[in-house]
């Protein structure tokens, strides 16, 4: 009799303790993709992984400001698998396979590379799971595909060169010609095309001169800066970003192309913490939204600043707030379909439905998903002029001048390149007043 | 006129740095008979080092001088610990087996090497860029050029005239030729075959670390910087011939000249220039220009 009852007092504990074990152990499961490794890892990769450690790091300890302050996402810890995005499409199709089957990810977030994300969204699709894509530029994902479970977390490319060809005209740059360096693939190509077409709108007779397309990771660019210095123009285009910006931006100072021309670029706000004096003054530069130097003061941004400065011994630039972007969204999300849920966790549909056309705060402000049937996010952008401060030690942002999402996104149901072929039509622009441009030139330095 | 000439001057630079890196290449290919696909990641470990001993010079407040010698220290030491430990420890055990096999071998310590320099000097770039201003500002026509560059294509005359030297007017160079011409009748007259080969790597090694070193002040090192640079050194060495340093010379001017001319008239056709210029050269030199035709050994 003892000993049938110490057998089944035995059972019940190992599967109380099994049961216990399996509940500890539900985890909200995370993949996330990014440059470990190669060209972009340095400038995008890392920094965006850094951002998500830090954050997945706060959230699980619930120590994020409210309405992030719930432990994990929904009561469940947060785990995250990361993955290499170098190594081209197919092996991120491949990867991406391995993260839903093998790994059994709830979500995956990631992807720096237009191509990889051209190419990863319709395997999401037809797997039916969910997918963030929080960084890439190009628009012809959502705008060429209609899709129910891949969303984008951060405004496409074209805001970048519109926000650009805005701020010179409400600074009265003048912009009779101009000269363009940018990389030879989509996104230098799309982005070449997106301003060619914003200055054509807002300056009519400007004239476009040398127009360089060096390959991605050139590295040398001596010959195309005696291309662009033989043909001196108002102003120089460029949207090289990472190693190839820095070395541009090391030789073609020397060199004194930044005193001959104007010289803008759309995404360069992640060189400047390396580059620190090496950046010309008065070089004018966006940040792929209101990110960094350029955030809106704000609770929240503060926070973000601080965890992410004292974890990577340098403040955060565009990447980790995009990362961050995609995460907080993704948090809210998925707790309002836990709710909905009785606190289990949502199937991909739900999910889904939560996250379509929702709102939330992030560290750069508001993030809206507004376009492609909510799934496509936009957001404000902001445009700065650099300045060495010697005493800080650091490039800082001055005259910087923020716009509003709708001003610089193409509104629902059209296509980018339709609408800034139309002039703009549709675009809602309130100019900022100048009390918040004012503060966002005192933003706390690092 | 003004437009030939910076044409002229952009290739000419362009082609400085490329000549020391694709003349490691092909003293490699010459000497060894191996297709280096790890020549880039040589340059790039260059760079890295160069990165780190600069501004150790930097930080010991040593004359701004000195960062040329720690450049040169750089190469130096590159080809001192990595080459022979690369060439003893792992190519060794795959001579005499098929080229292709070699190329396979050196394609895994590219891909390696790209990791070891990550887990070394990890994704920060590094800035070294204090040399580069060195030798000031050289106005030519419309142009402001950096001095830098200039000391550049000095540097690459140099060691070309060097190298030449030594192959063609030294015992040492006699040596390697007779390896290069036959290994095993080199062995039979005495001399120490695996020695010259060890030699030959680790001075191959020293011109890709060299051109990694040189030109760090230029860019920003971090990873990834090892890929772009191969493949372009390739077309060098095939435009050239495989194994001659006056074919290393040529090639360089040619690509240099060629991508000038493609970035100032036709900007789009800038890659496709300078693989036009070689497919041109292998339809009617499939050997190379400077390579002689040889009898192949049965």
């Amino acid at each position: 009799m003892m000993t049938t009852f110490a057998r089944r007092t035995l059972t019940a504990s190992v599967l109380a303790l099994l049961t216990h074990s399996a509940l500890a152990q539900e985890t909200f499961k995370i993949g996330i993709v990014s440059f470990l490794s190669g060209q972009a890892a340095e400038s995008f990769g890392i920094p965006a992984v850094n951002g998500a450690k830090v954050l997945v790091d706060a959230f699980n300890k619930g120590q994020a400001p409210a309405p992030y302050n719930k432990p994990g996402i929904g009561g469940l810890p947060i785990e995250v698998i990361y993955v290499d995005e170098a190594g081209g499409a197919t092996k991120q199709v491949q990867e991406l396979r391995n993260l839903y089957e093998r790994d059994k990810v709830d979500v995956v977030v990631g992807y720096v590379s237009s191509g990889d994300c051209l190419a990863v969204a319709p395997v999401a699709e037809e797997l039916k799971k969910f997918l963030i894509l929080y960084d890439c530029g190009t628009p012809r994902i959502f705008e060429d595909n209609t899709f129910r479970y891949v969303f984008r977390t951060a405004a496409h490319a074209t805001m970048d060169n519109v926000s650009m060809a805005r701020y010179l005209k409400a600074r009265n740059i003048p912009v009779k010609t101009y000269n363009l360096i940018n990389q030879d693939y989509a996104w230098g190509q799309d982005s070449r095309k997106d301003f060619m077409l914003s200055i054509t709108n807002l300056y009519p007779d400007a004239k476009a001169g040398v127009d360089q397309l060096p390959k991605f990771g050139a590295g040398q660019y001596g010959t195309e800066i005696s291309a662009l210095m033989s043909q001196p123009a108002d102003l120089v285009h460029s949207s090289l970003w990472g190693g190839d910006l820095q070395a541009f931006v090391l030789q073609a100072g020397p060199r004194g192309l930044f005193k001959k021309s104007q010289v803008v670029l759309t995404a360069g706000d992640h060189v400047l913490p390396g580059l620190g004096e090496k950046m010309p003054d008065g070089t004018i530069l966006g940040a792929r939204g209101a990110y960094g130097l350029m955030a809106p003061p704000s609770p929240l941004n503060t926070w973000f600043w601080d965890i992410y400065s004292k974890a990577n011994n340098v403040y955060p630039v565009q990447a980790p707030y995009r990362m961050a972007q995609a995460l907080m969204g993704l948090k809210l999300a998925a707790e309002k379909a836990m709710a909905a849920n009785k606190g289990k966790k949502p199937s991909t549909e739900v999910l889904a439905a939560s996250l379509r056309g929702s709102e939330w705060m992030s560290p750069g402000g508001k993030i809206r998903m507004a376009l492609s049937n909510g799934q496509q996010a936009i957001q404000d952008s902001a445009i700065g002029r650099t300045q060495w401060d010697a005493n800080k030690k650091m490039v800082v942002l001055n005259d910087i001048q923020r716009f509003d999402a709708e001003c610089v996104n193409p509104p629902l149901n059209v296509k980018s390149e339709d609408w800034l072929k139309s002039g703009f039509a549709g675009a809602k622009c309130d100019t900022k007043p100048a009390a918040a441009a004012k503060a966002a030139d005192k933003k706390p330095a690092n | 006129m003004n437009l030939a000439l910076t044409i002229l001057i952009d290739g000419v630079t362009y082609a400085s740095w490329l000549f020391i890196v694709a003349l490691g290449l092909t003293l490699v290919f010459g000497v060894l008979k191996i297709l280096n696909i790890a020549h880039g990641s040589f340059y790039a470990l260059g760079a890295y080092v160069t990165a780190t001993l600069v501004s150790l010079a930097a930080s010991w407040a040593l004359p701004p001088a000195m960062s040329l010698v720690a450049m040169l220290l750089a190469a130096v030491l590159v080809a001192v610990l990595v080459a022979p430990l690369t060439e003893r420890g792992l190519l060794r055990f795959f001579y005499g087996r098929d080229e292709v096999l070699l190329v396979l071998v050196t394609y895994a310590m590219f891909l390696m090497m790209e990791d070891l320099t990550k887990l070394i000097w990890g994704a920060n770039p590094y800035y070294v860029s204090e040399p580069y201003g060195m030798f000031g500002n050289i106005d030519i026509g419309t142009q402001t050029y950096v001095g830098y560059d200039f000391m550049l294509v000095a540097l690459a005359v140099v060691v070309g005239l060097g190298v030449w030297w030594g192959l063609n007017r030294t015992r040492f160079g006699k040596i390697v030729t007779a390896v290069i011409h036959s290994a095993e009748v080199a062995s039979s007259m005495g001399i120490q075959v695996s020695r010259i080969y060890m030699l030959a790597f680790a001075v191959g090694i020293f011109l890709a670390a060299l051109g990694g070193a040189f030109t760090a002040p230029m860019l920003s090192v971090q990873p990834g910087l090892s890929v772009g640079v191969i493949i372009i050194s390739f077309a060098v060495v095939i435009i050239g011939g495989l194994g001659s340093i006056e074919g290393a010379a040529i090639g360089a001017l040619i690509v240099g000249v060629a991508r000038a001319l493609a970035v100032h008239v036709w900007p789009v056709a800038e890659l496709f220039s300078v693989y036009l210029v070689m497919a041109l050269v292998l339809m009617f030199r499939p050997q190379g220009l400077f390579q002689r035709i040889q009898a192949r050994k049965i």
